[in-house]
């Protein structure tokens, strides 16, 4: 036993891959959390007027809150004045081709594996890749709108799209949702917009980069996809930050409108720096991110693959109003020295027979913390609603610890809700089982934990997986997978 | 004026009252838990665990206090005949809040075994009592607990010294009787010293039809390699509330199953708190309850590893009709070194009816990595096939449903460990079921 505890150890200290700093040229605005900062990001992103008097509404009201304690998290008092809010690449005009772009941001998102630039066409993914505050690049815009399908940033969106932008905005994630959700209503920079129009099959992936740059700044993008009647996209979402000693804040908000018989499968591979072994530094990762099953047999289903971030305080969600529309949540978070983890799922049963499905598998190793939090509702009138959820949890270590909070609250009596959850470590067993096959303890903890993984590994896109693996690999040990 | 004015007045007022009836041990806990009280008030349904009952509004009531201690005209023993057959039980009464001591069971008990009044109790044996009482429920983390502590003139003790078997299970009846509104504060301490092994059954009962409200605080300790059962069996009326919480501290090697049942109520909170703080000790919580009209359950668990090489195993199942309400919160907290744990948490729900309501929150909450645990927890309704295979053969829609029904709440009965009260049981839960019993008919007119 003592080899493999020696090998769980050696396996849990891998590192950070994705903690350079890219030297460019940043215009950052002073710190500092105002309306006249509020009015500044505004001005800087040429916004319409009714923007800004949502951005303030949005400020207002996040002044009357409360910072919320009830996760199982240790926070560290923030404080939202020693923060800035705005940091961008400078570039002079939007970029036509990408020999605009600076070569220096080219050969970041080159080193992160980005496929930017277009003639990666065979991996047949749209990305809109976004540094700090702004949106660098989208690709495959050309292709996307033949189909009538947009893929921009956000800003794009609000400059070309005013109308789409303005009645979906807010409808899934009201800014008096909260504590985050408000900050971020009020002083998002950027992120992505999506609209699928009706009867559109998304031909590729479409997908959106997140880097964290620049030092002292927060990161606050807001993602938008609608889905018309009866389309379909998968839209992945990673993110990276450099290693740096401070915190770093990132609160974003992400909304999905499913519309009749609309499908959209949303991943996320989660990598911002963790801090290092000291538990020093990291994001902290506060997110808001729900999806809206609004029309008859709609589908959302959230996949998520959670590695990176000091502190995750997370619960993609799903709300069923539509009949016999349907939720899903995938989610593997790992959670390694002194990272934190509160994540999970809240599905709201509204329409009939609607259904909804969790997965979540918790990794925790070192002396981190993994909880599991979830609610599933089933309002009085969703007759035939049906819930299955399993979370399980694997410890890694002794000093650590695993968690699972779930909420179940039933009002209507056609409703079938089941829950599971489990915890164990690996058992002397399945690696004795192993090493008497002939697999050493090392390749044995890599093939279990990829196993206990995999569930949720086979629902991530196939460009998605493969990072996936590598990142569980970082993030656990020299050689799994 | 709030919920909690009433009884901060009433304790300034009375205070001397309070402590001229009780003994010295009873008295010493009341200052600090008046403070607490103040401090902490009731918990409102803004506090998390207490998110579905409204603790502050069952207190608000005016409800009279037999703070005088005045002998309530009743003798249990003549006219109460809800003995269990087989079962040749030692019978003890509280009526109200007070030990009825007029007259007590002939049996005797092993030598140096105590079951009576916890006044008695203390004035007596201040020194064994002093040690526990008011030792494992802190009246400083629940405003409710906070007010027992601070009211509490009376109750009952069950001390069972070292080696000693109590052969004969002990069985102690709480009986609500009053013409008026009456609120009562009851104690129960179980003191079970090393190797000691007995079986309490408590049966909760409202005779009349005013409004009742109790608080109840339930504190076992159960030492080294000692086994203790205890069976709560609740059948009151529509108009009474419960706030019952039990605390058990489990030494090393010892066995405690506590099994709670709820067949008639109107409001009750059951609270469990089972700490294992000696390796190899194993705990059985279970219960269940059957609801319909108005009733309302809410059960909260805390289970607490502090030590490795312990087995914790809870099943709770709740059946829901009518506008009822039933809510679950477990949590299982399995400290830091606590290795080789083994706990599982079941809870199961039937929801019968649109108007029903279940809130469930099984959680578990793990820092050490040595450990096998997990809950699961289901809400949905009888098994259609099962349901139509059974109507296939002959047997009517109400028949068949009766019996699935049963046949769900059954396997809490399988963790009762007296044959007879285990048959009582069954035939109580058909008899339910079948909506004949509508209160325990044995207790009707126990007044003459």
């Amino acid at each position: 036993m003592q080899d493999s505890n020696q090998i769980i150890n050696e396996v849990t200290s891998g590192d950070y891959k994705y903690g350079f700093v890219t030297d460019i040229a940043m215009e950052v605005i002073h710190k500092g959390l105002n309306e006249d900062i509020i009015r500044l990001i505004s001005v800087k992103k040429k916004e319409p007027a009714w923007l800004l008097e949502f951005r303030l509404k949005a400020y207002r009201y996040w002044l009357t809150l409360e910072m919320p304690d009830w996760a199982h998290l240790k926070i560290p008092l923030i404080n939202y004045q020693d923060i800035s809010y705005y940091a961008a690449p400078k570039t002079k005009n939007t970029p036509k081709s990408l020999d605009e772009i600076d070569p220096e941001l080219l050969k970041t998102f080159d080193k992160l594996g980005i496929p930017l630039e277009e003639r990666k066409h065979l991996t047949g993914m749209a990305v809109d890749a976004v540094m700090d505050s702004v949106s660098v690049k989208t690709t495959f815009k050309e292709v996307l709108s033949e189909k009538g399908i947009i893929f921009s940033s956000f800003s794009e969106a609000v400059q070309h799209h005013p109308d789409l932008v303005q009645e979906y905005m807010g409808s899934v994630v009201s800014y008096r949702d909260n504590f985050f959700a408000a900050l971020n209503s009020a002083v998002f920079s950027d992120g992505s917009f999506v609209y699928i129009p009706k009867g559109v099959h998304c031909p590729m992936e479409l997908s959106t980069y997140f880097r964290i740059n620049a030092a002292n700044t927060g990161q606050f993008e807001r993602t938008l996809i609608v889905a018309d009647d009866e389309s379909y996209v998968s839209y992945l979402e990673g993110c990276t930050a450099p290693m740096r000693d401070e915190n770093q804040l990132h609160a974003a908000i992400v909304e999905i409108v499913a519309k009749e018989q609309a499908e959209v499968k949303y991943s996320t591979v989660q990598n911002w720096y963790p801090g290092d072994k000291e538990g020093k530094g990291g994001i902290y990762n506060f997110v808001t991110k729900r999806g809206l099953c609004k029309g008859k047999n709609s589908k959302i289903s959230w996949t998520q693959v959670e590695t990176g971030s000091a502190i995750t305080w997370k619960y993609p969600s799903c709300i069923l109003a539509g009949d016999n529309s349907a939720g899903e949540f995938y989610s593997v978070a790992v959670t390694n020295n002194y990272q934190q983890a509160d994540t999970g799922t809240k599905m709201t049963h509204l329409g009939r027979n609607t259904k909804s499905l969790i997965v979540s598998k918790g990794i925790s190793a070192g002396f981190s913390q993994n909880s599991y939090r979830g609610l599933v509702k089933i309002s009085p009138k969703a007759t035939g609603a049906r819930n299955h959820s399993q979370c399980d949890s694997l410890l890694l270590s002794a000093t650590c610890g695993a968690h699972t909070f779930p909420y179940a609250d039933v009002r209507n009596e056609t409703a079938i809700i089941e829950h599971e959850a489990t915890t164990s470590k690996i058992s002397e067993e399945q690696l004795f089982y192993c090493n008497q096959r002939g697999i050493s303890t090392e390749e044995a903890v890599g093939l279990i934990v990829n196993g206990y993984a995999k569930e949720v590994m086979n629902k991530l896109p196939m460009e998605f997986a493969v990072e996936a693996q590598k990142l569980l690999t970082i993030s656990l040990e020299g050689s799994v997978g | 004026m709030n919920a909690e004015q009433q009884y901060i007045e009433l304790f300034t007022t009375y205070e001397n009252t309070i402590r001229l009836s009780a003994s010295d041990v009873l008295n010493a806990p009341r200052t600090q838990a008046f403070d607490d009280f103040k401090r902490l008030g009731f918990p409102s349904v803004r506090n998390e665990d207490y998110k579905y009952t409204d603790v502050p509004r069952a207190f608000a009531p005016n409800y009279g206090i037999n703070l005088k201690r005045f002998q309530v005209p009743v003798n249990p023993y003549d006219v109460f005949r809800c003995d269990v057959p087989h079962l040749s039980a030692l019978l003890y009464f509280i009526v109200n809040d007070s030990f009825y001591d007029r007259k007590q069971p002939k049996a005797s008990l092993p030598e140096g075994v105590y079951a009576g009044g916890l006044n008695h109790f203390a004035e007596s044996y201040p020194e064994i009592a002093g040690r526990y009482y008011s030792r494992a429920a802190s009246a400083g983390k629940d405003g409710i607990i906070a007010l027992n502590t601070m009211l509490a003139q009376d109750g009952f003790v069950l001390y069972v010294p070292e080696n000693v078997i109590v052969e004969r299970p002990i069985q102690l009846v709480h009986i609500f009787r009053s013409d008026v509104d009456t609120m009562a504060n009851r104690r129960v301490l179980v003191i079970m010293e090393p190797r000691s092994q007995a079986k309490l059954l408590v049966c909760d009962h409202s005779i009349d039809n005013v409004r009742f409200l109790s608080t109840e605080v339930i504190e076992i300790f159960a030492g080294e390699g000692a086994c203790f059962d205890y069976y709560d069996l609740e059948e009151s009326t529509e108009a009474t509330a419960r706030f019952a919480s039990l605390h058990a501290k489990q030494e090393a090697t010892s066995n405690v199953l506590v099994n709670g049942i709820t067949l008639n109520n109107g409001l009750t909170r059951n609270n469990y708190y089972i700490e294992l703080n000696g390796p190899f000790a194993e705990s059985t919580l279970c219960g269940m309850s059957i609801l319909d009209k108005e009733q309302h359950v809410d059960t909260c668990t805390h289970i607490t590893h502090a030590v490795p090489n312990c087995t914790s195993r809870e099943l709770f199942k709740n059946v829901l009709n009518d506008r009822s309400t039933g809510v679950f919160s477990g949590r299982i907290l399995v400290k830091e070194g606590a290795q080789k744990t083994s706990a599982f948490q079941t809870n199961r729900n039937l929801c019968a009816t649109r108007e029903a309501r279940m809130y469930s929150k099984p959680q578990l909450e793990i820092y050490a990595d040595d450990v096998k645990c997990s809950h699961g927890m289901t809400t949905g309704q009888l098994d259609e096939n099962a349901l139509f295979y059974l109507q296939s053969r002959g047997i009517p829609k109400e028949e068949a449903l009766t019996m699935l029904s049963i046949a769900f709440a059954a396997d809490v009965l399988d963790n009762v460990r007296l044959d007879g009260l285990k048959d009582r049981l069954h035939s109580l839960i058909e008899k339910r079921f079948r909506g004949e019993l509508s209160q325990c008919r044995e207790c009707r007119n126990i007044l003459s």
